[in-house]
């Protein structure tokens, strides 16, 4: 077999490479974006559950579960990815639950962050590192 | 090193550890020079409730030589705890007896000297013995199977299972959880599990496309023993897609999920349960950070990380048992529920030494007959190790069997570097023996098995190892898939296990030319175990062969190329 140049940096001890992007998260985008959403207001931390694997199974499409109740609206962010962004939720009047499943792609082994506000203009936050990994080899 | 003939004269302690109500009250029986299979399942029974606990069988149906890891580092809170405690440190631990059975049991040193005095270890047939014997004194006593049982042999591997599966079939488990056996494939792993006489346990095996529980596994049981209502939930290993191939079982996500196990937990209780089982392929580390998250679990039973612990670690009111592999130990814990609550238990974790403990007749026919279709090709000798070469591979970095697969790599595949997979199984050959065709495959058997060519950088090499350097020294278990540091050949290299993920590993260099590696340079690397499909290249079992049939008398000399740093 000849490998391509694809291949074979997918053969390296099992699995995909992931050094070298060819992009940089801007490290102040995440922060850019937490504060136009909480307009600089310090966030709490009871009231918000969110749920990400610990090591992603699959960095291309990671699930996360966030829940907040009673809250208006939920910004989920990828901290590590050049566009931080993820998505935001919000919820009328009538939802029934303030609670969202998404999946995300993870550019890298980063930190997920959750922010949700309050229908008093509170916000609450969680957050939880994601590892990215190449693979490696199971016991 | 304790020669055959100095140990003979040393006066011998047959320490059979017996453990009992309460937390580190260990006694040993007294010194003696023989043992016997009374002493080793000699137990009070106690409580109302017994649990077998066997784990990590790796289709190991005879009994092997299996040598425990020497270095087994522990990093973060874990740091110098249990199981991280080898050799000597173990046996002052724990009050072991230096050239007692337990030490050949339980420690890696004096391996060959204690091998040749207490034999081979483990063999389902002697399982079966000790199974019965408990079942004898207590009839409802259940049988957990911790997984990693479908999985390591050359019968288990061309039988795809089957053998394991009759054999255990005939011992009458309970239970059982999962890991190396979703490398069947996830059909073959349905199929075997449709026609299971006992519950196939995962509560963290889930649908990939809706994130929900699998409906093709049960999260728990709910069973009676005793009079008392017991709940087993099972926990299979959790990093199975990134550890293992996920294209093999492209339906399966699964992850730790500890929110889940909390539910899992609470509603077993919800449903009556007096007792709640955990029967857990996570890893010893993982089940200890497990322990502390979630509440309402009563007993663990740990699986992974193939330790073998003489008394239960007690986290909050959680009890960890970790009962080894290769079929080398069975736990016994009897326990105590009144009122819906445990109040306390005795434990043993019962060596299964080949030459003390009888073989059931039935078992062993079963075997034997698994095993018939394939005798001439498993007992053809290949080689023999050299009178100064013991093959072993457990232990975090390189093992013996390690430096000479990677040497069979190197040589048949005419690569400058070659890496092999940390994993934990394989057992062990002693010096100046035969090395017959099922020790090869005993270490190298898996469905993804070729032996791949290509090539890397160094940059490639280096972003490797870092990252399988921090599935195993990341200082949150959580963070860690519980195999070991992967084995190198034709390279060496420094490790500071202190240092965060990137930093880890420095002075990589080129062995044959004493260079530092380049990480703009190309390297012809070999190796196996490639998580990825359609992997080409010859079956590392095949390579091996061919390279020690070419040796006849294989020599490894030490490994002195991987320096370890802040241990």
């Amino acid at each position: 077999m000849t490998y391509t140049r694809r291949t074979t940096f997918k053969l390296a001890f099992g699995a995909t490479v992931l050094a070298a992007l060819p992009f940089s998260a801007r490290a102040d985008a995440a922060e850019d974006a937490i504060a136009a959403f909480t307009g600089g207001a310090t966030p709490g931390t009871e009231g918000i559950t969110l749920t990400a694997p610990e090591i992603a199974e699959n960095g291309n499409t990671v699930p996360i579960d966030v829940a907040a109740p009673g809250a208006v609206s939920i910004l989920l962010l990828a901290t590590g990815n050049p566009v931080p962004d993820a998505a935001t939720f919000s919820f009328g009047p009538l939802a029934a639950a303030q609670a969202a499943s998404t999946r995300i792609r993870l550019a890298k082994t980063q930190t997920v962050v959750a922010i949700a506000k309050m229908p008093d203009g509170s916000f609450v936050q969680a957050s939880q590192e994601v590892k990215v990994t190449i693979g490696g080899c199971g016991g | 090193m304790i020669s055959r003939r100095d140990f003979l004269q040393a006066s011998m302690a047959a320490s059979a550890i017996v453990g009992a109500s309460g937390f580190g009250n260990w006694g040993r029986l007294a010194a003696q020079q023989r043992l016997t299979q009374d002493q080793l399942l000699q137990f009070d029974t106690f409580g109302n409730v017994s649990l077998i606990h066997i784990t990590d069988i790796h289709a190991q149906m005879k009994p092997i030589w299996f040598r425990e890891p020497q270095i087994n580092i522990g990093v973060g809170a874990n740091k110098g705890q249990v199981p991280h405690v080898t050799g000597a440190d173990f046996r002052k631990l724990y009050g072991i007896e230096d050239g007692s059975s337990s030490h050949y049991a339980l420690t890696y040193d004096d391996f060959t000297a204690l091998a040749g005095t207490y034999g081979k270890m483990g063999g389902l047939d002697r399982v079966a013995t000790v199974i019965n014997s408990i079942r004898a004194e207590r009839p409802d006593a259940l049988l957990l199977d911790g997984g990693d049982t479908w999985h390591g042999s050359m019968t288990c591997y061309e039988t795809q299972g089957q053998d394991m599966v009759n054999v255990m079939n005939l011992l009458k488990p309970d239970a059982m959880t999962f890991h190396w056996e979703f490398t069947l494939g996830s059909d073959r792993v349905r199929e075997i599990v449709a026609d299971l006489p006992f519950d196939a346990l995962g509560q963290n095996i889930f649908d990939k496309e809706w994130d929900e529980p699998s409906e093709d596994f049960k999260p728990y049981k709910m069973v009676e023993s005793g009079g008392v209502m017991i709940g087993i939930i099972g926990q299979a290993f959790p990093y199975m897609p990134i550890a293992n191939p996920g294209w093999m079982f492209p339906e399966y996500s699964f992850g730790i999920r500890d929110q889940h196990m909390q539910e899992m937990v609470d509603e077993v209780r919800g449903a009556g349960a007096e007792l709640v089982v955990c029967l857990s392929h996570n890893g010893f580390d993982v089940d200890k950070q497990m322990a502390t998250k979630v509440t309402g679990i009563d007993v663990i039973l740990s699986g992974h990380t193939h330790d073998a612990l003489p008394e239960p670690v007690l986290v909050g009111e959680t009890i960890i048992v970790a009962s080894g592999s290769n079929g080398k130990f069975v736990s016994r814990v009897d326990l105590d529920v009144q009122n819906g609550r445990m109040m306390g238990f005795r434990h043993k974790l019962i060596p299964i030494f080949s030459d003390v403990i009888a073989a059931d007749a039935e078992i062993t026919a079963a075997i034997d007959a698994e095993r018939a279709p394939f005798a001439d090709r498993l007992s053809e000798v290949i080689g023999k190790t050299a009178d100064d070469t013991l093959l072993y591979r457990r232990g975090n970095f390189n093992g013996s069997w390690d430096d000479l697969i990677c040497d069979a790599l190197l040589s048949e595949r005419d690569a400058e570097i070659a890496l092999s997979p940390g994993v934990r199984w394989g057992p062990s050959i002693l010096p100046g023996s035969d090395i017959t065709r099922e020790d090869i495959w005993n270490v190298t058997s898996m469905t993804y098995g070729k032996a791949y060519r290509t090539e890397m950088t160094g940059e490639t090499l280096h972003a490797v190892m870092e990252d399988v350097a921090d599935n195993l020294f990341n200082p949150d278990p959580y963070y860690q898939q519980g195999g070991d540091m992967v084995r190198v050949g034709g390279i060496g290299y420094r490790i500071d296990i202190t240092q965060p993920i990137g930093s880890r590993i420095t002075d990589l260099t080129l062995l044959k030319s004493g260079e530092a590696i380049d990480s703009a340079r190309s390297y012809v690397v070999a190796g196996w175990a490639s998580v990825n499909e359609a992997t080409e290249g010859p079956q590392i079992w095949d390579v091996v062969e061919q390279y020690i049939a070419k040796q006849g008398t294989v020599t490894v000399a030490p490994n002195t190329s991987v320096q370890v740093i802040g241990a």
